[in-house]
């Protein structure tokens, strides 16, 4: 059986390699001093939908992405591992999004695509770190959702079952197709790029790449069709201006601190159980931890 | 995270060398195939941007995955269970990495689903994978063989075998038996044609690198009553007909990844690849110098992973107050190692273009007849790489030993712990000087081209050009050792005894080695100054080297070879 997958997966500054520069002085992401991504776990949930792919041949992976017009770049990546197509959804009205802008403007997007069978994402991305915008598209389409995947272990009859990795162990979950899917970063690594399929399509661009092309290139892309990749508008995905962007974000950043932990006080205790049950109890009551 | 192609300009300096506009554009036949596969290189410098890109893909791969999974492999190693052999579970990993990147097959025409890359970039590959675990290389550099059965095949064979090989199935290369090594003319394998015209296998073969692969190029002797190499065909074994069982795998020093089979083959049906009676004598020639090769990137790989590894150990130790590479004792050391690694690579690759150039020619042919222009370019480069081959293989790898060994005296009483690689890298460079040939016979296959004066023209070609002023005495310097060599060279003929001449033979291949290699980092400094320290530093060793040898066989009385002989 072919599947429509659409995979969700956003470009986002490397905070994992974070210099002392990573940082502007108001508190927020100086992004020129950090390299642009692929959100690492939205790659494992590209290897989700490859293995789909793998195991349903004639199925089709479609690359979702809202940011800015070089977030194509992901849209590349992607197809080098082994997506067949890829769209931007971006706009100057989408600016400033939260997660609640977020996933309507993607939702949106969704619809638009219009025929899928499930969609998968990664659990989050490293720049917000929230986990919410999957499971909202899923609220926002009406259709089931499960997070923290961390394998797909079987689609057929319309469903799909799912092993979750939870904090305190595994759980394996059916859910009714369509879904929204949300891996996690323990789940098996993106395979790497292809050789044959890097050298196909490191022409592809977007129309605002396209723009800036020399008329070699633009002929290239004229002559394959394929290497055109979609840039689509708020207004194409027909988005209503109050809930998109900033008017449409009720989340306000009132301040971003760079918080370092220090030690400040030292406990010695006596070498005894009673004053190990003491601590615990003393953890417990000021939630450190239960 | 890291990446061992990007984290190397070394590679891109030789991947750029000017002699490869040439090569692409023949291998691209002025870039035509652009037309047929939507992958094909559209001109010269998007030739580059994709051996750079596909590079990429090999350092990252090699880089995260198989580097990180030697180690494991190294303990757990592959095993066997009725017959059939089990890689250990990272290798599996390896090369399902390797297969999914579309790695396999990379020097194969594209109608074939291959990537048809030159050799160089190839090669360049081959050298990647080595420094990040030299066992894997064999398994993945097997790919190899399909050169043999796109060159020798019938085309119904190249279409149903080599496009399996694209697609990521493996190789092997059954030669060696027990009582047949170095003279392969001893094979035994029986070869007896049916019927139908196909053959059966029946024998024994012995120390057969990944044995138990897809499909088996096999060496047998068709011809009964035979005894030489003119009784001998080659063979393609498809492992899904069967027949061939492993018997045991060999408990090794190192490589321990790269299962090493006993086979026996029992009625196993196989095809005649090419023609009868040309298995050994053209067709294992040409399996063997492309292996030849690949052991050469192999041992350039180990010898890179050595340097790195020791240069790495000598800055953080510190002793007597200061990191040890701050003693001059370590630091000539760290040196000399990298003049060794860059003077092996410069040879490695400078031998490719020209196995590149004539391969190419050779293609060509087959479509249309060749000017006599390009016939005789053709000849020049097919000569030039016959000559290279074996200085490439048999010099590098004794470099990559010699690297393998200071790197290990360099960690000091860690080195020889089980605790770091270096230990892992030196038992694994210490087949390289052995197989597909031993150094010895790397001599036997270089000599001639010591007494046909190759070498002497190739070095005096090398001289010709100009070079800037600052690489001016190195070049006069070469020049002098060029004289030594030549001086020696007839000093050595004169004697009309064979069995001097044979010993003599290693002292002289080394010194055309030396100048050889001392006039290709002259030409990587003239054309990128970061290669001038290498150039100067091994031109030291090498001066050194070709006046050691030339005082040998100047000193030496042809009747003293009797204090030898035991």
């Amino acid at each position: 059986m072919s599947l429509n997958i659409i995979v969700l997966a956003k470009q986002v500054p490397d905070t994992r390699n974070v210099g002392k520069d990573a940082m502007k002085e108001d508190g927020t992401i100086n992004r020129a001093a950090l390299p642009a991504i692929f959100n690492p776990e939205d790659l494992n949930a590209l290897e989700q939908a490859l293995r789909l792919k793998d195991a349903n041949p004639g199925s089709t992976i479609t690359l979702l992405t809202m940011g800015l017009p070089r977030a194509a770049e992901i849209i590349r990546e992607a197809i080098y591992r082994g997506a067949d197509t890829g769209i931007v959804l971006t706009d100057r009205a989408l600016g400033g999004a939260d997660t609640l802008a977020t996933s309507y403007s993607l939702a949106q997007a969704v619809k638009k695509i219009g025929n899928y069978d499930i969609i998968l994402g990664g659990r989050q991305a490293i720049d917000g770190d929230t986990a919410q915008v999957g499971p909202q598209i899923a609220e926002k389409l009406g259709i089931p959702q499960v997070t923290y995947a961390e394998e797909i272990l079987d689609l057929k009859d319309g469903h799909v079952t799912v092993k979750r990795r939870l904090e305190n162990g595994v759980e394996t979950v059916k859910a009714p197709l369509p879904c929204v899917v949300t891996v996690n970063g323990t789940a098996a690594d993106c395979r790497p790029r292809n050789a044959m399929r890097v050298q196909k399509y490191k022409y592809a661009a977007s129309p605002s790449e396209a723009a800036a092309l020399n008329d070699e290139r633009k002929a290239l892309l004229e002559k394959r069709p394929y290497l055109n990749l979609q840039e689509w508008s708020a207004a194409y995905v027909d988005a209503d201006p109050a809930q998109i962007g900033l008017p449409g974000s009720p989340t306000k950043v009132k301040n971003v601190e760079n918080v370092v932990f220090t030690t400040k006080e030292c406990l010695v205790l006596d070498n005894n159980d009673a004053a190990i049950e003491n601590l615990v109890i003393e953890l417990i009551n000021n939630h450190t931890i239960g | 995270m890291a990446n061992f192609y990007t984290d190397n300009p070394d590679l891109k300096h030789h991947l750029t060398h000017p002699l490869m506009e040439k090569i692409v554009a023949l291998k691209e036949r002025n870039y035509t195939d652009a037309e047929k596969f939507d992958y094909a290189p559209l001109d010269y410098a998007d030739a580059q941007d994709s051996y750079d890109k596909v590079l990429e893909i090999v350092g990252e791969i090699c880089g995260d995955i198989i580097a990180p999974n030697a180690e494991d492999v190294d303990h757990q190693g592959p095993k066997v269970e009725n017959g059939r052999v089990t890689y250990a579970d990272a290798t599996q990993v390896n090369l399902d990495a390797c297969r999914k990147a579309g790695l396999m097959g990379m020097a194969m025409p594209r109608r074939y689903g291959g990537l048809n890359f030159p050799i160089t970039p190839y090669i360049m590959a081959a050298d990647i994978v080595s420094r990040a675990d030299t066992g894997f290389e064999n398994l993945w550099g097997l790919q190899d063989c399909a050169e043999t059965i796109y060159e020798f095949a019938n085309e119904d064979q190249k279409q149903r075998f080599i496009s399996r090989v694209c697609q990521g199935e493996t190789m092997s290369m059954d030669l060696t038996e027990p009582d047949a090594g170095s003279d392969l003319q001893s094979v035994m394998l029986k070869a007896t044609e049916q019927p139908d015209g196909t053959w059966r296998l029946n024998g024994v073969k012995r120390f057969i690198t990944n044995g138990d692969s897809d499909i088996h190029l096999v060496l047998a002797r068709s011809e009964a009553g035979t005894k030489d190499g003119r009784g001998l065909s080659m063979f393609i074994y498809d492992k899904r007909d069967g027949g061939v069982n492993v018997r045991r795998i060999e408990n090794k020093m190192g490589i321990k990844g790269s299962p090493t089979c006993e086979l026996t083959y029992k009625d196993a049906k196989a095809e005649l690849c090419g023609s009868r009676r040309l298995g050994l004598i053209k067709y294992v020639m040409a399996l063997m110098n492309g292996a030849r090769l690949g052991i050469a990137a192999q041992s350039v790989g180990v010898s890179e992973l050595a340097y790195r590894e020791a240069l790495a150990y000598a800055r953080d130790r510190k002793q007597f107050g200061k990191a040890i590479i701050e003693f001059p004792a370590v630091y000539e050391m760290l040196s000399v190692m990298k003049g060794k690694l860059d003077a092996s690579r410069s040879l490695l690759y400078e031998c490719a273009r020209f196995v590149d150039m004539y391969k190419v020619y050779d293609d060509i042919a087959k479509e249309r007849s060749l000017t006599p222009d390009e016939r005789k370019e053709s000849k020049y480069y097919s000569r030039l790489a016959d000559a290279l081959t074996p200085l490439a293989k048999g010099m590098g790898s004794e470099y990559c030993n010699q690297n393998a060994y200071d790197c290990i005296q360099i960690h000091g009483g860690s080195g020889f712990m089980k605790d770091y690689a270096c230990e892992r890298l030196y038992r694994d460079a210490r087949i390289t000087s052995i197989y597909e040939g031993t150094t010895q016979l790397q001599v036997v296959a270089a000599i001639r081209h010591v007494t046909t004066g190759t070498y002497l023209n190739l070095i005096n070609s090398y001289l010709e050009a100009d070079v800037k002023p600052e690489l001016q005495s190195v070049k006069e310097r070469i020049r002098v050792m060029a004289d030594m060599y030549a001086k020696a060279v007839e000093t050595v003929g004169k004697v009309e005894d064979q069995a001097y001449g044979d010993f003599m033979a290693r002292r002289l291949v080394e010194m055309a080695g030396v100048t050889i290699m001392s006039c290709l980092l002259m030409n990587d400094a003239q054309r990128n100054d970061t290669f001038r320290r290498s150039a100067e530093v091994y031109l030291n060793l090498a001066q050194a080297e070709v006046t050691k040898h030339a005082e040998f066989i100047n000193t030496f009385a042809p009747e003293s070879i009797a204090e030898y002989k035991l």
